[in-house]
C-alpha cells in the first residue's frame, strides 16, 4: 500500500506548550484516516502542524516521501494539500461564489467541478451569490469542504467537519465524504463522532497525550469494544 | 434533496443602508441650525472636499489595519513625504502652475500626486521589510517601530527640506471659486471632491472586480486561511502596505494644494484624524472608511461654525457617539 503521508517523530512547541511530543504515524494513499483522540489529545495540532500552520519544532513530515516540514502554508497548499479547518473559517463577508474562487488557487472555477459539488451540496447552488455569513451552520460546513475540494486535491486535511450540526446534515455529511473519497482523494479526516469515524473511515491512528497511541484498521476499532473503551474512552451509549 | 439543503431560506441580512447615511442625517440636523443656505451649502462642500482628502489618506490605513493587523503609526509619514514630493515635481513646473491652461494645470496636479504616490509606494516597500515585517503579531513593538520609523522619515525630510513652511501654489486654474448667487464654491475643493470619488470607485472597483482584491477581502477577515489556500500572503501585505502608502501620498499632496504649504509636522496632525475615521468605519473596511471620512469632515466644519470650541473635540465625540451605536464601526468586517 502506497503512503500519501508521513510524519516521524513529529513535535511542535505552541508558546511554552508542548503538545506534539514525538508523533509518527503515515496516512495510505487514496484511504481515509481518521485520527482520533480525546479533547487536547493533539489532533487538531498534528493537522496544523502538517498544513505549515504551525511549525514542527523537531522530526520530519513528508508528502509523498518530500519533506514537507517548514513550508510555508502555502507553499504545501500548493503541493496539492486541501484544508478545511474545524471553525470552518469561511470568509463570511464574501459570497459563495467568491469563497469558491478563492478556492480555486490555479485558475477559474471549473463548472464540471462545481456540478459535482453542486450535486451533494445543492445549497451552494441555490445560494451562489449569497453572502457567506448568512449561511447556516451546516451550509457553511459544506462551503468549507466545497471549498478544500473545489480544484482536485492529492490530500484532504479535514478537522471536524460533524461538529455542532444536525443528525441529518451528519448524514448528508458522510455521504459526501465517500463521494470525495470515491475520487481516489487521499484523507485525513478529524472527528469525534465515533459512528462517522465507523462510516468513513478506512484506518485510524488514535492520539493521546500529543502521541499516536494506536494505529490499525477502522473496522477493528470499531468490532472491540474494550479497545474504544481503552483508547477513547468511549462507552455503547455514546456510540449511539 | 439532500438533508444539507434543508434551510432554504436564508436569514434576511439586517439592512446596511442607515450606516451610510449618517452623513445625510448630520446634513439634514445642522441645516436649520447653519439657517443661511448659503453658508449651509459653503460649508458642507468644504466639508466634502476635506472629507475627501481624509478618505484618501485613511483608506490605506484600513487595509493594513485590517488585512495585516498593524498598527502602523508611520502611516502619518508617508502623508508628509507625499507633500513634500509634490513640491518637488512643482518647482521646475513653476511655468505649467502659472499658465493660464486648464490642461497644463490639471497636468501639474495629477504628475504631483503621481510622484507623491510612486515615492511613497517605494518607500512603503521599504519601510514594510526593514520596519514591520520583523514584528509581525506584536502589536506594541509594531507601534514603537513604526513611530520609530516616522521619526526617522520625519528627520530626513527635516535634513533634505528644512525646518521652514514651503509655500505651494495653486495652479491658475483652479485658484478662485466657482459662484452662483451667494454660494461659492471653490475649485481646488471640487477637484479634490473629484479626485476622493475617482480613488473610492477605483478602490472599489479593485477590491469589488478582481482577484486581488478578492484576496485582500478575504484577508482582511482570515490570512491565515487565504495562505492555507495557497496564497503568499506576504507578498500580498508588501503590495498592500505599499497601495497603503501610496495613497497616504496621494492624500498629502491634495492636502498640500489645498493648505498651499507644506511642514514635516502635518504628518502626525493627519495621522490621528486617520485613525479616528478608520475606527469609526469599521477596521478593513474601505467603504465604511469612505462615510466616517464624510460623516467626520461634516461634524468638524458644522462643530467650527456653530460652535467653535466645540470643533476641537468633535471628532472625538462623533467616534463615542458611534461606538456607543455599533461599537464595531459602521461597517464591521468579519471577526473586526
Amino acid at each position: 500500500m502506497s503512503v500519501s503521508l508521513t510524519l516521524e517523530g513529529v513535535h511542535t512547541h505552541i508558546g511554552r506548550y508542548h503538545i506534539l511530543q514525538g508523533v509518527d504515524f503515515d496516512v495510505p494513499a487514496g484511504r481515509t484516516t481518521m485520527l482520533l483522540g480525546r479533547n487536547g489529545a493533539g489532533k487538531t495540532t498534528a493537522l496544523r502542524t502538517v498544513m505549515g500552520l504551525w511549525r514542527a519544532s523537531q522530526g520530519r513530515i513528508a508528502l509523498n516521501d518530500k519533506p514537507i516540514q517548514g513550508l510555508a502554508a502555502s507553499e504545501v497548499a500548493r503541493l496539492g494539500v486541501g484544508y478545511s479547518p474545524e471553525s470552518m473559517a469561511i470568509f463570511s463577508d464574501l459570497s459563495v461564489k467568491e469563497n469558491l474562487t478563492l478556492g480555486a488557487r490555479a485558475g477559474p472555477l471549473d463548472r464540471g467541478r462545481l456540478d459535482w459539488i453542486f450535486g451533494f451540496f445543492p445549497a451552494l447552488s441555490k445560494f451562489w451569490l449569497s453572502r457567506a455569513g448568512s449561511l447556516s451552520g451546516g451550509q457553511k460546513q459544506m462551503l468549507a469542504i466545497a471549498r478544500a475540494v473545489v480544484e482536485p486535491r492529492e490530500l484532504l486535511l479535514i478537522d471536524e467537519p460533524t461538529k455542532g450540526l444536525a443528525p441529518a446534515i451528519v448524514g448528508a455529511l458522510i455521504a459526501c465524504l465517500r463521494e470525495i473519497k470515491a475520487t481516489g482523494v487521499t484523507i485525513l479526516l478529524v472527528e469525534q463522532n465515533f459512528r462517522v469515524a465507523c462510516e468513513v473511515g478506512d484506518v485510524v491512528r488514535v492520539m493521546d497525550n500529543g502521541r499516536i497511541v494506536h494505529a490499525g484498521a477502522m473496522a477493528d476499532l470499531a468490532s472491540d469494544e474494550a479497545l474504544q473503551g481503552r483508547l477513547l474512552g468511549l462507552s455503547l451509549d455514546s456510540h449511539q | 434533496m439532500s438533508a444539507l439543503d434543508i434551510g432554504a431560506a436564508l436569514p434576511r441580512r439586517r439592512a446596511e443602508i442607515l450606516p451610510a447615511l449618517t452623513p445625510l442625517l448630520v446634513m439634514l440636523v445642522a441645516a436649520p441650525l447653519v439657517g443661511d443656505p448659503a453658508t449651509f451649502v459653503t460649508l458642507t462642500a468644504a466639508a466634502l472636499a476635506m472629507g475627501m482628502m481624509i478618505f484618501t489618506m485613511a483608506s490605506g490605513l484600513t487595509l493594513v489595519f485590517g488585512m495585516m493587523d498593524v498598527l502602523n503609526f508611520g502611516h502619518g509619514a508617508f502623508i508628509a513625504l507625499g507633500a513634500y514630493v509634490a513640491t518637488l515635481v512643482l518647482a521646475p513646473l513653476k511655468a505649467w502652475v502659472a499658465a493660464d491652461s486648464l490642461r497644463m494645470n490639471l497636468a501639474v496636479v495629477a504628475l504631483a500626486a503621481l510622484a507623491a504616490a510612486l515615492a511613497c509606494g517605494a518607500l512603503g516597500w521599504a519601510f514594510e521589510r526593514l520596519i514591520v515585517k520583523p514584528v509581525y503579531g506584536q502589536h506594541l513593538r509594531q507601534i514603537l517601530a513604526t513611530i520609530g520609523g516616522s521619526i526617522i522619515v520625519v528627520q530626513l525630510i527635516y535634513a533634505f527640506f528644512g525646518p521652514d513652511q514651503i509655500p505651494v501654489a495653486l495652479p491658475r486654474s483652479f485658484q478662485g471659486s466657482y459662484v452662483h448667487g451667494e454660494i461659492a464654491l471653490e475649485k481646488y475643493r471640487v477637484l479634490a471632491t473629484l479626485i476622493g470619488l475617482a480613488v473610492f470607485a477605483g478602490e472599489m472597483l479593485i477590491l469589488n472586480r478582481t482577484k486581488i482584491g478578492l484576496l485582500i477581502r478575504a484577508g482582511v477577515e482570515n490570512r491565515e486561511m487565504v495562505e492555507a489556500l495557497g496564497y503568499r500572503i506576504d507578498q500580498l501585505f508588501v503590495g498592500v502596505f505599499m497601495a497603503g502608502s501610496a495613497l497616504a501620498g496621494l492624500g498629502g499632496a491634495m492636502m498640500a494644494f489645498y493648505r498651499g504649504q507644506v511642514q514635516a509636522p502635518m504628518g502626525e496632525e493627519f495621522l490621528v484624524l486617520c485613525f479616528i475615521v478608520i475606527i469609526i468605519g469599521g477596521l478593513g473596511s474601505v467603504g465604511g472608511s469612505f462615510v466616517a471620512a464624510i460623516l467626520v469632515a461634516l461634524i468638524a466644519n458644522y462643530a467650527g461654525f456653530l460652535a467653535p470650541k466645540l470643533a476641537l473635540v468633535s471628532n472625538i465625540l462623533a467616534m463615542v457617539v458611534v461606538l456607543l451605536w455599533r461599537p464595531r464601526g459602521l461597517y464591521p468586517v468579519g471577526g473586526r
